[in-house]
């Protein structure tokens, strides 16, 4: 008995490192602590009241947040452990089989769990805002999206202490995922955590694209809407086409996995040239989902403080739309080198270089705002300018060369590529949303964050992601190729290597200093009672910060693109402002437990598929099973704020002002 | 304050230059090509760079000196105008200069990819030498079909004759890739693929395959050596006389998972290369049904493996009518 249990045991946990024996100890400590605290300060009716059940989207936003920033802190250790590994030739710090563990895990974690969740953050955070709506069109599916994408995520993150992480590479191509060659729980892991979260972001894509059609305040036409709504909608559009791509292919795998079927495997006539196909026809429209979002953020932030209208505006919502378009027919340039011929490797290439077209019509016109404008740069337009701009342009330039298809056969995996992806999912994505981060702070949370920190940890991030990246491609010109756990002296790549692992220590530190800048913004900044902090144009600066629940005490009547911008201007030329319309009371949506729960229980249930445990997974499907139809008997699901709270709620925010 | 931002960034990025300089010379792979393919590569990566840098440096250029002149704590701000947003002539130039350097581009990417199609023979006075390659876990396998010796991890042909390899794979797929001479080719099992490289001078050239193929991936390099063809002749004859047949319970041997030295073989199964590319999904087609393979029964549909290298060679030909 005893020594089943035990077998079980060094089954189940993973073994064998004392990496992470340390973090099964940190794990254990944490959550006592967390425990420990929520006890001690009687604040776990608070939890599940406020946050755990609430539809709001400003909320869900927030725990949108920080999620995606535990995920960055997650994926960058992954990638100072490998950068630590490659520091040195013959280094035996990592073994090649958890090097593999970790680039896989970095590489899921940072595109689906941190960049996806960040960019989920930020359309809750001011969608609703700027087109002047009370909430999401579905606010119950948007808290179920959320929980689905959190529970998939633990289950995803808690292979690296329980079974194995997955070791395939972030894309997980058979033969090499298939049962034959991985015969472990990592890749099932990998399966179930994608699947679940990847139901969520569906949902959350669907869930914006009605929010934007319908919910927009009355007169708000289309070609007025903000331009970081538009990118919303262009990678909404994107999502909603490319995601089920996903949640076909991984069932593919999984039903190959589970059941023995032959779809992607070497014998039995399966094709993973297949699987390759289809997961980048997802795979690479995903990279614009990404990147439209951040696209959309500089719009917003460059026209804010340039104190000037955006230049080009019907340029840029075409660019986003042909981008959005243009994505999907562009996915077999990440296989140029499988044997297509000529053709189909010509049209490939072509259709991915009229990307750049659109791409660089955005560059131009964020540039031509500025042009007579009157140009100031606190930190989101540190991040954009000084940031964003020539990183991107110079990612965009090697992405053009990686793009000629006879040249692409000497850059594949090798890391030219890998420094070229960073350099614009960095460069492009992540720096994006953290200039997005900076710039609605102080709507979510009613205080700036610090910005002589701020600057810091800009110059960290960015003196850092140079020196990191740069050398990376001159290595990769040299024959070093992507996922390598180590490099003889033979090969002359030592001292570029060592320059990056520096770089990556400098990005940390980065990272490091943005957490200390919350922190100490936290306690030391003044609160904002204008509600406008940066003189803002659209209407998210017209409400009070934080936004109030229901965030328009009266929908606005929009006339003009920049409505808010426009409202400020008539203010300061003495026209009086339109009597306003007497308040009403305010429809809401109620909080509720059931998207919590659901999610859990798909978590118990993937678990349970994981490991092959029928007498888990059947419940946990129950389970959702009963969760949906409790919610479909619900219909106690709204409620309405008096004209008497909101009155106060106005007085109170609009007091301090 | 400020100029300390920059000193550091001044050493930094010499720092830097410095390690990459100290790189340079025969370590340089791609950028120092030892082959007609490669050459061309390098030539069609400094045209694209170049078409690049058209558009590129000015955009930056323009872009700080903007954002410079325009801050807000200039003297003159008459020229502020916050309603400028639309300039149908500056328009028509943003879309109109990218489009015509991707014309440019995309014209000549549409010749190069014809012109250095990897299944297309190359034009030489020699006639070319066949290599098989089948990427094995964890090693390289090649066999010379013309010569019947067979090596893992090491390549030797001679110079100035096209090497014609015909590749495979008994493993997760891989990549090959000598950087040197030129571009790379998946190896997939159930397929056979070409690739057509040429080295214009003897040398010892990096190989690797270069794409994640599992555990001890990183074991997968060789060095591929171009010699005289006089040397070349005399390492065959030496080669079957001092080592070893390769069997096929030898083969079956070597293709288990597991990391190899250099290794030689005066002789092999025949047919064992088209055996390794049917065996998946091939149900006693060939006379091997009884091989036992080491990882999964074959079984199933024979059409769809055939159908598959049908594919490779109707790529090649296809290729063919480009010329």
């Amino acid at each position: 008995m005893w020594q089943n249990i035990k077998d079980f045991a060094a089954d189940f946990f993973v073994t064998g490192d004392p990496l992470i024996y340390g973090a099964d100890v940190a794990i254990v400590l944490t959550m006592a602590a967390i425990v420990f605290v929520l006890t001690y300060f009687k604040k776990w009716k608070w939890l599940w009241t406020e946050w755990l059940t609430t539809v709001d989207h400003k909320r869900i936003g927030i725990m949108y947040v920080i999620a995606a920033l535990l995920m960055l802190f997650r994926g960058g250790v992954d990638a100072l452990l490998m950068r630590t590994q490659l520091a040195f030739p013959n280094n035996e710090f990592l073994s090649p089989e958890h090097y593999n563990e970790i680039f896989t895990t970095h590489g899921v974690i940072m595109i689906l769990f941190m960049a996806m969740p960040l960019m989920f953050g930020l359309f809750n955070l001011v969608v609703p805002l700027q087109i002047g709506a009370r909430d999401v069109a579905f606010p119950f599916l948007n808290a179920l999206s959320f929980w689905l994408f959190f529970w998939g995520a633990m289950l995803f993150n808690i292979s690296f202490v329980i079974g194995g992480s997955p070791n395939s590479g972030w894309l997980a191509y058979p033969p090499l995922s298939g049962t034959m060659f991985n015969p472990g729980v990592g890749q099932d892991f990998y399966i179930w955590g994608i699947q679940i979260s990847g139901i969520g972001s569906l949902m959350t894509g669907i869930n914006f694209i009605v929010t934007i059609l319908k919910m927009r305040a009355p007169g708000m036409k289309l070609m007025k809407m903000p331009m970081f709504t538009w990118s919303v909608l262009g990678s909404s559009l994107a999502i909603i086409l490319a995601f089920p791509i996903l949640t076909v292919t991984i069932a593919l795998l999984f039903v190959d996995r589970y059941f023995g079927a032959h779809f992607f495997t070497l014998d039995g006539g399966g094709n993973p040239m297949m699987y390759i196909n289809l997961i980048w026809m997802w795979g690479h429209p995903e990279v614009y989902i990404v990147i439209l979002p951040a696209f959309g953020i500089y719009s917003e932030v460059v026209a804010t403080f340039s104190r000037k209208k955006l230049f080009g505006y019907k340029s840029m919502v075409f660019a986003i739309m042909a981008i959005s378009v243009v994505s999907f027919i562009t996915w077999a340039h990440h296989f140029f080198t499988m044997g297509s011929g000529g053709d189909v490797n010509a049209f490939f290439a072509i259709s991915t270089m009229i990307i750049a077209i659109p791409t660089g019509v955005k560059v131009f016109n964020w540039i031509f705002t500025m042009y007579k404008g009157k140009v100031s740069f606190e930190t989101p337009m540190l991040w954009t300018v000084l940031g964003f701009i020539p990183c991107f342009v110079v990612g965009g330039m090697t992405g053009v060369m990686l793009s000629v298809a006879p040249a692409d056969f000497q850059f594949h995996n090798s890391y030219f590529l890998i420094a070229h992806f960073h350099q614009t999912l960095i460069g492009g994505v992540v720096f994006g949303y953290i200039a997005g981060l900076i710039y609605w702070w102080p709507k979510v949370f009613g205080f700036k964050l610090n910005e002589r920190l701020g600057k810091w940890s800009f110059w960290f991030w960015n003196i850092g992601f140079y020196v990191c990246f740069m050398p990376q491609y001159v290595v990769g010109l040299m024959g070093m190729t992507r996922r390598l756990s180590t490099y003889g002296w033979d090969t002359g790549w030592w001292e570029l290597n060592f320059v990056s692992t520096i770089g990556a220590f400098l990005m940390g530190a980065g990272f490091l200093l943005q957490v200390w800048q919350i922190l100490h913004s936290i306690k030391f900044m003044e609160r904002d009672t204008t509600g406008d902090p940066w003189n803002g144009r659209t209407l998210e600066w017209s409400i009070p910060s934080p936004a109030p629940v229901y965030n328009f005490a009266r929908i606005p009547h929009v006339e003009e693109m920049d409505d808010w911008w426009e409202q400020k201007k008539r203010r300061e030329n003495g026209v009086a402002p339109k009597p306003l319309p007497p308040l009403e009371p305010i429809h809401m949506p109620k909080n509720s437990g059931i998207p919590f729960i659901k999610s859990f229980c798909w978590f118990v249930a993937g678990f349970g598929l994981v490991f092959d445990w029928l007498w888990m997974a059947i419940p946990g499907f129950i389970g959702v099973a009963v969760c949906m139809l409790a919610h479909s008997f619900n219909y106690d699901t709204d409620y309405y704020i008096p004209v008497e709270e909101i009155e106060r709620t106005e007085a109170a925010a609009r007091g301090a002002v | 304050m400020k100029r300390g931002y920059r000193r550091l960034a001044a050493t930094i990025s010499l720092a830097a230059m410095a390690f990459m300089l100290a790189g340079c010379g025969d370590k340089m792979g791609v950028l120092n090509p030892k082959g007609a393919v490669g050459k061309e590569q390098l030539d069609l990566i400094i045209i694209s760079t170049v078409l690049c840098l058209i558009v590129v440096v000015p955009t930056l250029v323009m872009a700080f000196w903007i954002a410079w002149k325009y801050r807000i704590k200039r003297k003159q701000k008459t020229d502020y105008q916050p309603e400028w947003s639309h300039n149908t002539k500056a328009e028509a130039f943003m879309w109109g200069i990218p489009l015509v350097v991707i014309i440019a581009l995309a014209s000549i990417t549409a010749h190069y990819t014809y012109k250095l199609e990897p299944s297309k023979p190359l034009k030489a006075e020699a006639e070319p030498i066949t290599i098989q390659v089948a990427s094995l876990d964890w090693k390289w396998l090649f066999l010379y079909p013309e010569q019947g010796i067979a090596t893992v991890n090491y390549l030797q042909f001679p110079d100035n004759v096209p090497v014609r390899f015909e590749l495979t794979s008994d493993a997760p797929m891989n990549s090959f890739w000598i950087p040197q001479l030129g571009g790379q080719i998946y190896t997939m099992s159930g397929m056979k693929m070409k690739l057509h490289l040429i080295a214009d001078e003897p040398g010892e050239y990096f190989g690797s395959g270069a794409n994640f193929s599992g555990e001890h991936f990183g074991a997968m390099r060789f060095v591929a050596k171009a010699t005289s063809q006089d040397e070349f002749d005399k390492w065959v004859q030496e080669v079957k006389n001092s080592s070893p047949a390769l069997t096929k319970e030898g083969y079956d041997k070597l293709a288990l998972p597991g990391v190899s030295d250099k290794q030689f073989f005066s002789s092999f199964p025949d047919g064992l290369f088209d055996w390794i590319v049917v065996k998946y999904g091939s149900g006693g087609h060939g006379g091997h049904a009884d091989s036992s393979s080491e990882k999964g029964e074959s079984h199933g549909h024979s059409e769809h493996s055939e159908a598959m290298v049908r594919t490779a060679t109707a790529s090649e030909e296809h290729a063919h009518h480009h010329d």
